[in-house]
């Protein structure tokens, strides 16, 4: 079932004068209890469209179904259906944790006991109980974050979209975060995540978008991704005796598995489909023609090299 | 009803922030009661002169405090608003289904109660400097200052949600304010200025509030004034309300 579905999406600004389109027609398909990743550079449209999609702001064009109710029409009955946690969180520095999931509960429509209630819970399952009395000015990164997430899981949505959830933490924070994220899907909880970090993407993400300069560039699993851009990458070193790389390389590029062959000083880097069924016939091949093989590596490409192929440009680049 | 539940929700929030911090609301009282105790005495001898309106001089400037306290102390909640706008906390409310009246009638409201409150203490410190005055229309001048604080706060919660940063709402309200003051007859009745200055008063608001106030305070129900100040201001209010919800309902970034 498909719970979130997105046609056209498109989001433009005037900026003195100047008309910016930061979303230029998205489409996008999301299934129930999956968590799908909207992967991009700053600037490149994620946050404007979760913005749209959470109802915060009004789409230009295109329109978009979340829980079965259309974005449009019917902007209060999405907002029952989802939670949201942005970027920079909104929790209360002023109010205790205790007071903001209360408060929060409530304007979904609990009443007090039950407000009461579901914030002890969340204090509890995201150990939070030990400060949940102090005002959130006083948490650290990792503790406000889990705030933050409990803000928008408050009155447990079928759909909840974090923005960067783990922008700014230190490694172990982020893998806490990220365990969170993981319970949330075993509870049938849908979660749609931004975030341009490569890591997380294909940690956590059951499927990904990327995204740039508005558009959708491309989308799948994070190893269909990697594989349909990038292939496998197998590195050789052959043992140098009287033009042995260029037999090599002559032999390998007429092979139908092997996208590209490139000499790398005394490497040949092969680009094949998939590396782990192209490893026995190089070395099959290599062997029969008597090549002599000193070592052998496969690496998989990285998220960074599907978005290098798709826009020219490297995400760690962009990101930093 | 689900709009007088919501506004409760953020009047309550609201409030408790206050409350923690309550030494805001008597920080906002020292300028009104400077006025009171240091220039009102002045008063006492323009008082005599002809054109001052009658009652003496603390029946004329106490309701003209009141409406000082209502332009200046509402005028400036929109800073409060521009942090809980930093810290993503309108955000956070604007992606549940509250109401988004609620959003801005819950603070507004918390705004006229610490209002009403600053009013009270200045009453009871007018008292003893010689004011005297009709008990029924105190609290019926009361009503209007709320009207009025809903508008000033209204205002400034729209304005806030227009420009995002403390330094262009800080000049802006500055702009607005003073001339506010100046052409209201606060300080000195306007019955005293000149004919062109009375021209352009007409057009002010707070100059209807102020001799509305004024009537009041004279026990003077059936004065036109009455009627005048409470229609410009409920009106406005209004407008302002519109004005800052519809901002609450479409506030981006």
């Amino acid at each position: 079932m498909l719970i979130i579905e997105t046609h056209g999406l498109s989001k433009s600004f005037s900026k003195r004068g100047k008309k910016v389109e930061a979303v230029r027609g998205v489409d996008l398909s999301v299934e129930a209890g999956q968590i799908f990743g909207f992967l991009g550079p700053n600037g490149a449209g994620k946050t404007t469209t979760l913005r749209m999609l959470t109802t915060l702001l009004h789409p230009s064009g295109g329109n978009a179904t979340i829980a079965g109710y259309d974005l449009i029409q019917a902007p209060k009955k999405v907002r029952d259906k989802i939670g949201y946690v942005s970027q920079t969180g909104g929790a209360d520095p002023a109010s205790t944790a205790r007071e903001n999931l209360v408060l929060q509960a409530r304007l979904y429509g609990s009443n007090k006991a039950s407000a009461m209630g579901r914030a002890a819970e969340l204090l509890q399952s995201l150990e939070l109980e030990a400060f949940a009395d102090r005002r959130t000015s006083t948490y650290s990164g990792g503790q406000r974050r889990r705030l933050d997430l409990a803000m928008g899981m408050v009155h447990r949505p079928p759909v909840l979209f974090l923005d960067e959830p783990t922008s700014g933490l230190d490694p172990q924070s982020r893998a806490r975060l990220w365990e969170e994220v993981r319970k949330l899907q075993q509870n049938g909880t849908t979660i749609f995540l931004t975030t341009h970090y490569l890591e997380e993407a294909d940690a956590l993400c059951d499927r990904l978008a990327i995204i740039d300069e508005g558009k959708i560039v491309t989308e799948g699993t994070p190893t269909e991704l990697k594989r349909q851009v990038a292939g496998d990458v197998v590195t050789l070193g052959l043992e140098a005796t009287n033009g042995a790389l260029q037999r090599g390389e002559d032999l390998l590029r007429s092979q139908a598995f092997v996208r590209e062959v490139n000499l790398d000083k005394n490497d040949l880097r092969l680009y094949v489909e998939r590396g782990e069924e192209a490893l026995p016939q190089i070395l099959r091949l290599l062997d029969g023609a008597g090549l002599v093989i000193q070592t052998i590596a496969l690496s998989r490409p990285t998220l960074d090299d599907v978005f290098l192929r798709q826009t020219g440009r490297s995400l760690r680049e962009t990101a930093a | 009803m689900k709009i007088l539940r919501d506004t409760w929700l953020i009047f309550a929030r609201s409030m408790t922030l206050t409350l923690r911090n309550p030494v805001w609301v008597v920080v906002g009282l020292f300028q009104p009661i400077c006025f009171l105790v240091l220039f009102g005495p002045l008063l006492e001898g323009v008082a005599q002169s002809p054109g001052f309106p009658p009652g003496g001089a603390f029946s004329v400037f106490t309701p003209g405090l009141l409406i000082q306290l209502g332009l200046f102390g509402a005028a400036f909640v929109g800073f409060g608003l521009i942090a809980d706008l930093r810290a993503g906390v309108i955000e956070q409310m604007r992606v549940t289904p509250v109401s988004r009246l609620a959003l801005l009638l819950g603070r507004a409201l918390r705004d006229v109660v610490s209002l009403l409150v600053q009013c009270l203490l200045l009453l009871i410190v007018a008292v003893p400097m010689g004011l005297k005055a009709d008990i029924g229309g105190v609290l019926i001048a009361l009503v209007l200052i709320a009207l009025l604080g809903l508008l000033t706060a209204s205002c400034s919660y729209a304005l806030a949600l227009a420009l995002r940063s403390e330094d262009a709402l800080a000049p802006t309200l500055n702009l607005f304010t003073l001339p506010l003051l100046l052409l209201s007859g606060i300080t000195l009745p306007l019955t005293l200025a000149p004919q062109w200055i009375r021209n352009i008063a007409i057009f002010n608001p707070f100059s209807h509030a102020v001799d509305a106030a004024r009537a009041l305070f004279n026990g003077d129900f059936g004065n036109s004034d009455v009627l005048v100040g409470f229609l410009v201001i409920g009106l406005l209010a209004i407008v302002a309300m519109w004005w800052a919800a519809r901002s609450f309902r479409e506030a981006t970034a």
